[in-house]
C-alpha cells in the first residue's frame, strides 16, 4: 500500500466557501495526468475548472498538470495544438466555455480530449442557472472519472453527517467536497444514525430531543418531518430497503434490542428478529434479499444476516473478538464494517466471497462506515488528537481524504447517486 | 473537616432558606443528564415529591436523605465492565438502598439512563446502554420495587462524563445513573 503521507495543501480554493477542511494523504500508485483549462464564465465566479480540478485530484487517480507555461490556453477545439500538451506528458485535456444564455441562464459547454490518441473523448453542453455552476463542474469531473476509469463518478452526489459544536448538535446535508452546508435539524440533544432514503429525498435519523431516542423521517425538499418510531424504550437504527418503502429499525422488548420492519410511513410495524440478545444496526443488502445486522448471540459482537422474511440467521464475521456496524458495497460483493482489534477500533472490509479481510485506516477511534454510490469510496467517523473528523479511503485502502470542521464531525452518511 | 460535611451544612442551610426551591447541589452525581427533563408522562409530574416538598411539610430542615451526600442515596451511579451488562458486587447495596427507598416511597419514580464508554459503534452501544440500565431494574424489582416506578433508558456513548482517551476515563462513562423524578 502506498504511504505517502503528504498532506498536501491544495493550491487550487476548494477550501473557499467550504465548511469542511480537505487533506489528502496517499494517492494511487498511477495516476492519470490531465490538464483543466479555464473555462472563463462571464460571471467571473471561481472558474469551473478550479472545482473539476480539485475533484479529480482528490480522487487520488489522477494528476493535475501545471499550465502555467502554456502561451495560449484553448477553449475551442479548433485552437488545440496536441504536441504541446504532449509535451507536458498530459494525457487528458479538459476544454471548455461558459456563455451567457437566454432568460439569465448560462451555457456551459466542455470537451475532454485523449492526448495521446488525438481524439475526443466525451463533449456535453448544459443550460443551466447560475446557482448550478458548481454542481455542472462536478457532472464534468464525474464524466471525467467515468471516461477514465469505467466506473461512475460520485462528485455530484452529497453526504450528510451530525456537527457537534459545544452543546449544539447539527445534522447537515453537503455537497460530497463539503462544500455548501445546509442544516437539516438543530438540537441541544444528540442526533444519531442519519441515513438517506435511496431515492434521496428523504433522510431518516434518530434524535434524542425528547429525551430518548426517537427515529424520525425528514423531507429534504420540504423539510417536513414525521415520527417514524416512537415506542416505549429505543427507537433507533434506521436503514431504509432498496425501494425506499420500508425500513428496518431497532426496538427494545425490555433488556435487548431487536430489529423489526416498518412502512416508511410508520404503519405495519413487524417483528423481525427474535433473540434474548443484542440485534442491532441492520442494513439492506441493495438486492434486497438479505439483512445484514449485528448481535452479540455468540457472545462477542459480530456481524450476522438473516432474509427480511425471517428465518434463521448465518453469521458474516469471524476474524476477532468485536465486529459491528455492517455497510454493503452497492454491488454487494463487499461488507464494511467496524473491527476491535488490540484496543483499536478500525474500519475494514471483508470480501463477501472468500472472506478476506483488509483494515482500510491506520486510525483507533473508527466509527460509522458509509459506502458511495459508486462503490469506489468509504465515507467514516474517526477521532485526530480527540477531536471527531470524517474520513474518505478508497475501498482498495490506498487513498484517504480527512475532512474536518470547527466541531466534532459524526455519523456520517453517503447519499444516493443523483441524475 | 471533611468537606462533605462543610457541603453538608451548606445544604442545610440553604433547605432553611429556600426550602421551596429545587436545590443545586454542590457536586452532582449527574452532571449532564441531571439537567435533562424525562420524556415519559409518567415522569412529566408537575407535583412536586422532591425532598424540598418534605422540608415545606415538616416546617423544618429535615433533609431528603437522596440530597445528603452521607446517606448511600445520595450515590447514584452503578459502573460496569467493559462490555459488559452484570450490576457487580460492589453495587449492590447502593441498588438495593434505592429499591428500598421506592418500596417504602411507592410515589417516588426514578429513571434508570444506561451509559457505555465511546469506543466503537454507537448503535451498539446504545444497545448496551439499555443492558444496563435494565440490569440495575431487575436487581430492583427482585427487592420489591415496582415497574410503575422504574423506568430505563439508554443514551449509549452520547452522555460522556469524560471525554478523555484513558481506561479511568472509559471506566467514568460505563455506568447507569440514577435520576429521580423531578431532579
Amino acid at each position: 500500500m502506498l504511504r505517502i503521507l503528504l498532506l498536501l495543501s491544495l493550491l487550487l480554493p476548494v477550501g473557499a466557501n467550504a465548511a469542511l477542511d480537505i487533506e489528502i494523504i496517499g494517492g494511487a500508485a498511477q495516476q492519470i495526468p490531465i490538464a483543466v483549462l479555464p473555462f472563463n464564465h462571464p460571471l467571473k465566479r471561481d472558474d469551473l475548472s478550479q472545482v473539476i480540478s480539485a475533484d479529480l485530484y482528490r480522487s487520488g487517480l489522477f494528476r493535475l498538470i501545471e499550465t502555467g507555461g502554456v502561451a495560449t490556453l484553448p477553449r475551442e477545439l479548433a485552437e488545440v495544438k496536441y504536441p504541446e500538451w504532449t509535451a507536458l506528458q498530459a494525457q487528458g485535456l479538459v476544454i471548455g466555455k461558459v456563455e451567457p444564455s437566454a432568460g439569465g441562464r448560462l451555457k456551459v459547454s466542455f470537451r475532454l480530449l485523449d492526448v495521446l490518441k488525438q481524439n475526443q473523448m466525451a463533449a456535453f453542453e448544459y443550460d443551466i442557472t447560475p446557482g448550478q455552476l458548481r454542481q455542472t463542474a462536478h457532472k464534468i469531473a464525474d464524466v471525467i472519472y467515468q471516461k477514465f476509469t469505467g466506473e461512475p463518478g460520485v462528485f455530484a452526489t452529497r453526504i450528510s453527517y451530525v456537527l457537534k459544536n459545544g452543546p449544539r448538535y447539527t445534522l447537515v446535508v453537503a455537497d460530497a467536497d463539503g462544500y455548501g452546508p445546509q442544516p437539516v435539524l438543530s438540537s441541544t440533544e444528540p442526533i444519531i444514525s442519519p441515513t438517506w432514503a435511496p431515492d434521496g429525498t428523504k433522510l431518516a435519523y434518530v434524535s434524542f430531543e425528547k429525551k430518548k431516542p426517537i427515529i424520525y423521517v425528514q423531507s429534504l425538499t420540504s423539510g417536513q418531518r414525521t415520527v417514524l418510531a416512537n415506542y416505549k424504550g429505543n427507537n433507533s437504527a434506521p436503514a431504509w430497503s432498496p425501494d425506499s418503502q420500508r425500513l428496518a429499525i431497532v426496538l427494545t422488548q425490555g433488556a435487548n434490542s431487536q430489529i423489526s420492519i416498518i412502512n416508511a410511513d410508520g404503519t405495519g410495524l413487524q417483528k423481525l428478529s427474535r433473540s434474548q440478545t443484542i440485534d442491532t444496526e441492520p442494513q439492506w443488502s441493495s438486492d434486497g434479499k438479505w439483512i445484514y445486522f449485528s448481535s452479540d448471540r455468540g457472545g462477542s459482537p459480530q456481524i450476522y444476516r438473516m432474509s427480511p422474511l425471517g428465518g434463521e440467521p448465518q453469521r458474516v464475521t469471524f476474524e476477532g473478538g468485536y465486529n459491528v456496524s455492517p455497510r454493503l458495497s452497492p454491488d454487494g460483493k463487499q461488507l464494511a464494517f467496524i473491527r476491535r482489534d488490540g484496543g483499536k477500533f478500525q474500519i475494514a472490509t471483508q470480501d463477501l466471497a472468500n472472506h478476506q479481510v483488509q483494515v482500510l485506516s491506520d486510525s483507533t477511534n473508527d466509527e460509522s462506515p458509509s459506502f458511495a454510490p459508486n462503490g469506489r469510496l468509504i465515507i467514516y467517523a474517526t477521532k485526530v488528537n480527540g477531536k471527531g473528523v470524517l474520513s474518505v479511503v478508497s475501498s482498495d485502502g490506498k487513498v484517504r481524504q480527512r475532512l474536518s470542521e470547527s466541531g466534532d464531525v459524526r455519523e456520517p452518511a453517503w447519499g444516493p447517486a443523483v441524475n | 473537616m471533611s468537606k462533605q460535611l462543610w457541603i453538608s451544612a451548606l445544604l442545610a442551610m440553604l433547605l432553611a432558606a429556600c426550602a421551596s426551591k429545587p436545590i443545586e447541589e454542590p457536586k452532582a452525581p449527574v452532571a449532564e443528564a441531571s439537567s435533562s427533563q424525562p420524556a415519559e408522562p409518567m415522569m412529566d409530574n408537575s407535583a412536586d415529591t422532591s425532598g424540598a416538598g418534605d422540608a415545606d411539610m415538616s416546617g423544618k430542615a429535615m433533609l431528603d436523605p437522596r440530597k445528603d451526600p452521607n446517606n448511600i442515596l445520595y450515590t447514584r451511579s452503578v459502573f460496569f465492565d467493559y462490555n459488559k451488562d452484570e450490576v457487580k458486587a460492589e453495587y449492590r447495596p447502593l441498588v438495593e438502598a434505592h429499591a428500598k427507598y421506592l418500596v417504602e416511597h411507592p410515589e417516588a419514580k426514578l429513571i434508570l439512563q444506561g451509559n457505555t464508554d465511546d469506543r466503537g459503534s454507537r448503535e451498539f452501544n446504545l444497545a448496551l446502554g439499555q443492558r444496563r440500565s435494565v440490569a440495575v431494574k431487575n436487581v430492583m424489582n427482585v427487592l420489591g420495587a415496582s415497574d410503575r416506578q422504574i423506568e430505563t433508558v439508554s443514551y449509549g456513548e452520547e452522555k460522556q462524563r469524560c471525554a478523555e482517551q484513558t481506561e479511568s476515563c472509559w471506566a467514568q462513562n460505563r455506568r447507569a445513573d440514577i435520576v429521580y423524578e423531578g431532579e
